[in-house]
């Protein structure tokens, strides 16, 4: 059994999380990705910290308005219906527990439900953003990452760098499958077609445990 | 009702001298007051202060220089208080090499320290870092047998802001996503300096519609470049 990283897979299984209404703030980069694999049906409303809900899709080329931009400082659009505010509102609606689902990138996520995402001592400091504050805020906090970087697995028994967070993580999914954190130990709850539980239990240096239901999903 | 002085922006930011502290609006760039950050640039002030969510963007590769990045670029500040500096490489660079203090603030928890220096609070308590570093060197208070960390006000010497519309008493409109900071930074600050791309006449604003009432605001500059 061969891994071959996937990220499409990830922000497949994510998007299937929502139902429509929720509200979700998704990280640039891999979760932002999260919002075009949305089940038919299914909407939602998407959340920009720095200042708005009703986050729409990227302009087309020549059409960007400046004014509208995504929490990573690209050109987005609002969509009808959507609402401006200022950063105490907006960090109001993420702490005071609006939000149904945040979705962060991973430096490291362990067993406890730690995750370690926004800095590397001595190497790589970009710095928290809001993504403290989504994490302690949001209803359900997801993880999504490779399962492996660089040989490295992803998933570890105790965060080794600085966490953003502590205990707060609910979900995580990765290429290989989805897990839930509960009791001190990853739970998979599916393991995405390629792979099976011994790969996986094999290769993440982790307490995972099979979760009775646990079955393969397609995606 | 009384009118604010208008002034160039070279004018405006005469008073802001060395070793001062500023709060400068915007989201990696979107809302920061460019003709503000290019004036106090120009000026050559150093060893100021910076709050900011972040140091906007800095990427000379790409020509795609945002916000306060220039600022960061020409070495004026002797510390920053930031959520986010992963755009701006040189700050990361300054701060490694020990040139530049950088203090890392949650993004929630720097928009409420500024809204509480604003609203004469004596601090507030927020779950937001607990369990993390940022605890350090905090008091942590449990209310209802949870952990909150208790964060202070941060006030500023001047706040410089970016926004859409001014009236001549200072009433304040914003430009959507644009106003993130502006508005809280405009209550926190000993001098307040809006750049704005239109100014109109008393009453011609829908009161119904200011979001920064104008007994926030110092000082108005219009922006003649139409800078974005």
């Amino acid at each position: 059994m061969e891994y071959t990283p996937d990220k499409s897979k990830i922000a497949k299984r994510i998007a299937r999380f929502f139902k429509s209404g929720d509200i979700v703030n998704l990280g640039i980069g891999l979760p932002t990705e999260v919002a075009n694999y949305l089940p038919e049906g299914v909407v939602i409303t998407l959340h920009s910290e720095n200042g708005f809900v009703g986050l729409g899709p990227v302009p087309k080329e020549g059409e960007e308005d400046y004014d509208i931009v995504n929490a990573g400082g690209m050109p987005v659009t609002i969509l009808p219906g959507g609402a401006f505010f200022d950063s105490c509102t907006s960090f109001g609606i993420i702490r005071g527990g609006h939000l149904d689902y945040t979705v962060l990138g991973v430096l490291e996520v362990d067993q406890e439900g730690n995750l370690a995402n926004y800095k590397v001592p001595g190497k790589l400091i970009p710095g928290m953003g809001g993504a403290m504050d989504l994490t302690v805020g949001a209803k359900k906090v997801i993880a999504a990452t490779l399962h492996f970087d660089k040989g490295n697995c992803k998933l570890v028994k105790k965060c080794s760098l600085p966490l953003t967070a502590k205990g707060e993580v609910d979900y995580v999914v990765t290429d290989c499958g989805f897990f839930t954190v509960e009791n001190g130990k990853f739970v998979l709850q599916e393991y995405f077609k390629g792979y099976d539980p011994d790969f996986i239990i094999k290769n993440t240096p982790a307490d995972v445990i099979i979760a009775p239901n646990c079955k393969e999903i397609d995606i | 009702m009384i009118e604010k002085p208008i002034m160039k922006a070279e004018e405006a930011v005469k008073q802001i001298k060395d070793g001062s502290v500023i709060m400068v609006g915007g989201f990696m760039g979107c809302g920061t007051p460019l003709s503000l950050v290019n004036a106090l640039d120009k000026q050559g002030t150093k060893d100021l202060t910076l709050i900011c969510n972040d140091t906007a963007i800095y990427n000379p590769d790409k020509n795609l220089v945002t916000g306060v990045a220039p600022l960061v670029v020409d070495k004026r500040f002797k510390k920053i208080i930031a959520s986010h500096i992963g755009t701006n490489r040189e700050t990361g660079r300054q701060m490694n090499a020990g040139e530049t203090e950088v203090q890392l603030v949650p993004q929630g928890t720097l928009a409420e320290k500024i809204r509480a220096a604003g609203f004469g609070l004596g601090g507030f308590l927020t779950p937001t870092g607990v369990g993390t570093e940022v605890e350090n060197g905090k008091q942590i208070i449990e209310v209802n047998g949870k952990k909150y960390l208790l964060e202070l006000p941060l006030f500023a010497d001047f706040a410089l802001l970016k926004a859409k519309k001014a009236d001549k008493a200072g009433n304040l409109i914003y430009s959507k996503s644009a106003r993130n900071f502006n508005p809280i930074m405009a209550t926190a600050a000993k001098v307040v300096i809006a750049e704005v791309d239109e100014i109109v006449e008393i009453g011609e604003l829908d009161p119904d519609d200011i979001v920064t009432p104008f007994i926030f605001v110092s000082i108005l500059v219009l922006n003649e470049k139409k800078n974005k």
